[in-house]
């Protein structure tokens, strides 16, 4: 009760409610602007938040990226251009609903699911991630082991791209991830007797040139100029949705627990919940016919999904500091920086923290009422900003913050070549959630293999020796033979004629 | 963190941008003119920056100007290290180094060793304990001394630091000097004394040999509890925590230690006005206040008592590497 007392009076401070006001504003403007992501909104925010104590800086990064989910809808409906790829599964309907002159109701029923939908998130998070906490605490290396497996199965399972890019990406991650003083002999591995690779590749750097850069430069590539916005105007948003709620409860209830169950798996965050939720509800609707032609019953179990997404991915980053997502993958890294490591102990090391965190997430997703309605109304005005104005700024807070995380060059070395890396990935269809994935776990899949055997003696059954070690153990087993097993019936698939 | 101490980490990454532009020998007359670097080669958070960040802002009151503390991380402290040891030595970059100066060149992970640096002051140092969990079937040093020597090699595993570290050492050297070998008890490395205590509590490991205020936070959790201290006194903070030598008539002690130190060739007169203001942060009470709260032990050896100090201690490390097989090269 002392810790959450605590909470209330680090949250309730005018610096960290101004800290959430504005990073609140910065989080609906990034989601609404098309090709900016809720994962840069978190990137760039890392060298503002590096000046911070602990909870204005988690402050910054939940509010902005809730509001980010959120405003991927407004240029979804308004210009068919998903704002995020989050918003990406129902961009289509929401567009057609405005052609059939129900903007109104669209935005409406995206704001208002948006915040149940994350409400829902946040409140699986409060009550699951102090429980698994208490159950974490008896986890060993085994059973961490098995955890990074899993995590790394799932980012190549969740991606919706070809497995074998999937895994090509993957690998390549892991690789990523050897460079520097190996975990378990302290012998320095790739680092050409260049001191900063000691320290290996940080993967802040990498996340920033990954998931900011990459975009800046197709961005630059293909700069269109105008963006012609729907003229309608927007007039009462709240009419209406007390009937869609009546008509529609079960499919919020359905989309908000599909996108939290997807959020907490490593890996997949709010982009493959809404994909997931909307393919749910066409699946189980009474009229699938109607999807695609401006229906609103898929989008509201999709707004639900990505929204409720983005609490749960908490869940696994603080507890046993596996990404749910791309943005808490960044989220870990500024944990650390601030003395917060990741794990069950942060629960009991620093509890009012923990609170701390929770409380915005349950204010941010309150303030997005009022704010989704203002950034609704003043939409036409954001997506009237010139790209040629927004991109270089973005790119001069990737230097600053890349130049953070590591308080040399190297890091902006890093964040600049890995910008051309990821866009070409991209470019190629191959998907970087599995390299960022393998880059985070790397290390600990390493390390806890290594510390399992020392303990084991070098007998592998002793992976299986502990309950929970052996049922994690067995999960992540099959889940490979059952991938082997289905890669092996398809045969060699499109082979080229 | 307050206001200031944000609009001062400004004020660093301002210093470090201008730091190429001014000649070493420019300040000197009128020497502290700008902010100072205090670089860490280890997270924040952990202990030595938590003891940086005190023996800055105290820096700060008697030179006049800020003092920045800067985290350079990674490579099990090489950046770091590496970082102060090639700045400038123009008295406005210096840093705190740790015991694993005298410990990674032996390893051959850097040339760099205790001349590297210009020494300016010990101002602390941590004996190892031997924690274990708290429903251990051994609930003193002396029942888990005799099943070590009874249980052939390998049957326990300790943990505590990476492989080579301060930590496996004080393992190493308690072992010997109980007339084992080194490896008698099986070193399982982790990244960091926190997680090694984690898997202690998780049953993964049967002995943790880090200093006593890092398992602090385990052993206030009911989980863990030290037997003992590896050290020739009692930690006041600890005070029901005995020493090796009083349980095993075991004279063993070393340590992890921080001191201050600036790059090589810093002119004389910075390097003794870093001196006395070092002396006087060592001497005020908000540092030995800190200090005993947090239950960091405190030392203090001048510049030239630092130089022998490193002198003797990289011997000594030297010689219980190869000892224990851990030395390279």
């Amino acid at each position: 009760m002392d810790a959450l007392m605590q909470a209330f009076g680090l949250v309730f401070d005018p610096f960290v409610l101004a800290v959430i006001g504005l990073s609140a504003i910065f989080g609906m403007f990034v989601g609404a602007m098309p090709g900016l992501t809720a994962t840069m909104a978190t990137a760039l925010l890392v060298p503002v938040t590096f000046f911070m104590p602990p909870v204005p800086a988690l402050g910054a990064i939940v509010t902005a990226t809730t509001m980010a989910i959120f405003a991927g809808d407004i240029p979804g409906a308004m210009l068919r251009m998903p704002g995020t790829p989050a918003s990406a599964a129902y961009a289509d309907e929401s567009y057609a609903m405005t052609q059939k002159g129900q903007l109104n109701l669209c935005m409406g029923v995206n704001l208002v699911f948006s915040v149940g939908g994350g409400l829902i998130g946040v409140a699986v998070l409060i009550a699951f991630a102090p429980m698994l906490a208490e159950v974490a605490i008896n986890f060993s290396s085994y059973e961490y082991f098995w955890l990074a497996c899993l995590g790394l199965t799932c980012a190549v399972f969740m991606s919706n791209a070809d497995p074998v890019k999937g895994f090509l990406s993957l690998f390549f991650g892991l690789l990523l991830a050897t460079v520097g003083i190996d975990p378990a002999a302290g012998f320095p591995r790739f680092t050409f007797d260049d001191v900063n690779l000691m320290g290996g590749v940080n993967f802040i750097a990498t996340m920033i040139g990954m998931f900011a850069v990459s975009e800046l430069m197709r961005g630059a590539v293909t700069v269109d100029a105008t963006t012609k916005v729907v003229a309608q105007a927007v007039g009462n948003l709240f009419r209406g949705i007390g009937g869609v709620f009546r008509r529609y409860w079960l499919n919020f209830l359905r989309g908000s627990f599909i996108g939290t169950a997807i959020g907490a798996l490593p890996g997949a965050g709010a982009d493959i919940a809404a994909w997931i939720s909307y393919a749910v509800s066409k699946r189980f609707s009474k009229q699938p016919e109607k999807f695609g032609t401006g229906e609103v019953e898929g989008i509201v179990d999709a707004t639900s999904a990505n929204n409720s997404a983005l609490g749960s991915a908490w869940i696994p980053a603080l507890v046993f500091g596996i990404p749910g997502d791309s943005i808490t993958a960044i989220v870990i890294g500024v944990l650390y920086m601030k003395g917060m490591n990741p794990g069950p102990t942060v629960f009991q090391e620093n509890p009012q923290l923990i609170y701390s965190v929770f409380l915005i997430f349950i204010l941010a997703n309150l303030i997005m009422l009022p704010l989704g309605w203002v950034a609704i109304k003043s939409a036409r005005q954001i997506l009237r900003v010139p790209r040629n104005l927004l991109l270089p700024v973005i790119l001069l807070f990737c230097l600053v913050g890349s130049f953070a995380m590591t308080n040399s060059l190297y890091g902006v070395v890093l964040m600049l070549c890995m910008g051309i890396l990821g866009w070409i990935m991209e470019e190629h269809g191959i998907p970087i959630a599995p390299l960022i994935l393998g880059l985070v776990l790397g290390e600990l899949l390493e390390q806890t293999f290594v510390q399992s055997m020392i303990k084991a003696d070098g007998d592998y059954l002793d992976f299986f020796s502990r309950p929970i070690a052996g049922v994690l153990g067995v999960v992540t087993l099959t889940i490979w033979l059952v991938m082997l097993a289905r890669g092996f019936r398809r045969g060699p698939v499109a082979a080229p004629a | 963190m307050s206001l200031l101490s944000r609009r001062s980490l400004l004020a660093a990454s301002g210093a470090a941008l201008a730091t190429p532009l001014a000649a070493p020998a420019l300040g000197q007359a009128n020497w502290p003119s700008r902010p100072i670097q205090l670089l860490v080669p280890w997270g924040a958070g952990g202990g030595t920056d938590a003891t940086a960040r005190i023996v800055g802002s105290l820096l700060e009151r008697d030179l006049g100007q800020p003092v920045n503390v800067v985290n350079r991380t990674g490579g099990s402290g090489v950046v770091g290290h590496s970082a102060i040891a090639t700045a400038q030595p123009d008295g406005y970059t210096i840093g705190m180094i740790t015991v694993e100066i005298t410990m990674m060149h032996w390893q051959g992970l850097t040339q760099l060793n205790p001349g590297s640096y210009t020494p300016l002051a010990l101002m602390n140092s941590d004996p190892p304990g031997v924690q274990v969990k708290a429903d251990s079937p051994y609930q003193d040093i002396k029942a888990l001394a005799d099943a070590i020597k009874a249980r052939p090699a390998g049957t326990f595993k300790a943990s505590g630091t990476g492989q080579g570290g301060i930590w496996h050492l004080a393992l190493v050297g308690w072992l010997q000097a109980m007339g084992l070998k080194g490896d008698h008890v099986r070193w399982v490395p982790s990244n960091g004394a926190a997680p090694a205590m984690q898997e202690l509590a998780a049953g993964g490991v049967d002995i943790v040999t880090c200093s006593v205020p890092e398992a602090r936070a385990m052993l206030d959790a009911g989980r863990a509890k030290s037997l003992a201290i590896m050290a020739p006194a009692r930690n006041p903070m600890f005070a029901q925590v005995p020493t090796l030598n009083e349980t095993l008539g075991i004279n063993y002690s070393v340590g992890a230690w921080r001191g201050i130190a600036a790059p090589r060739n810093l002119p004389a007169p910075i390097a003794q006005r870093f001196g006395t203001a070092l002396k006087k942060v060592y001497d005020s009470a908000e540092f030995k206040d800190f200090m005993t709260q947090r239950g960091f032990g405190t030392v203090w050896q001048d510049a030239n008592g630092f130089a022998s100090f490193m002198a003797e201690g990289d011997r000594a490390m030297g010689e219980a590497m190869r000892g224990a097989g851990l030395a390279r090269g």
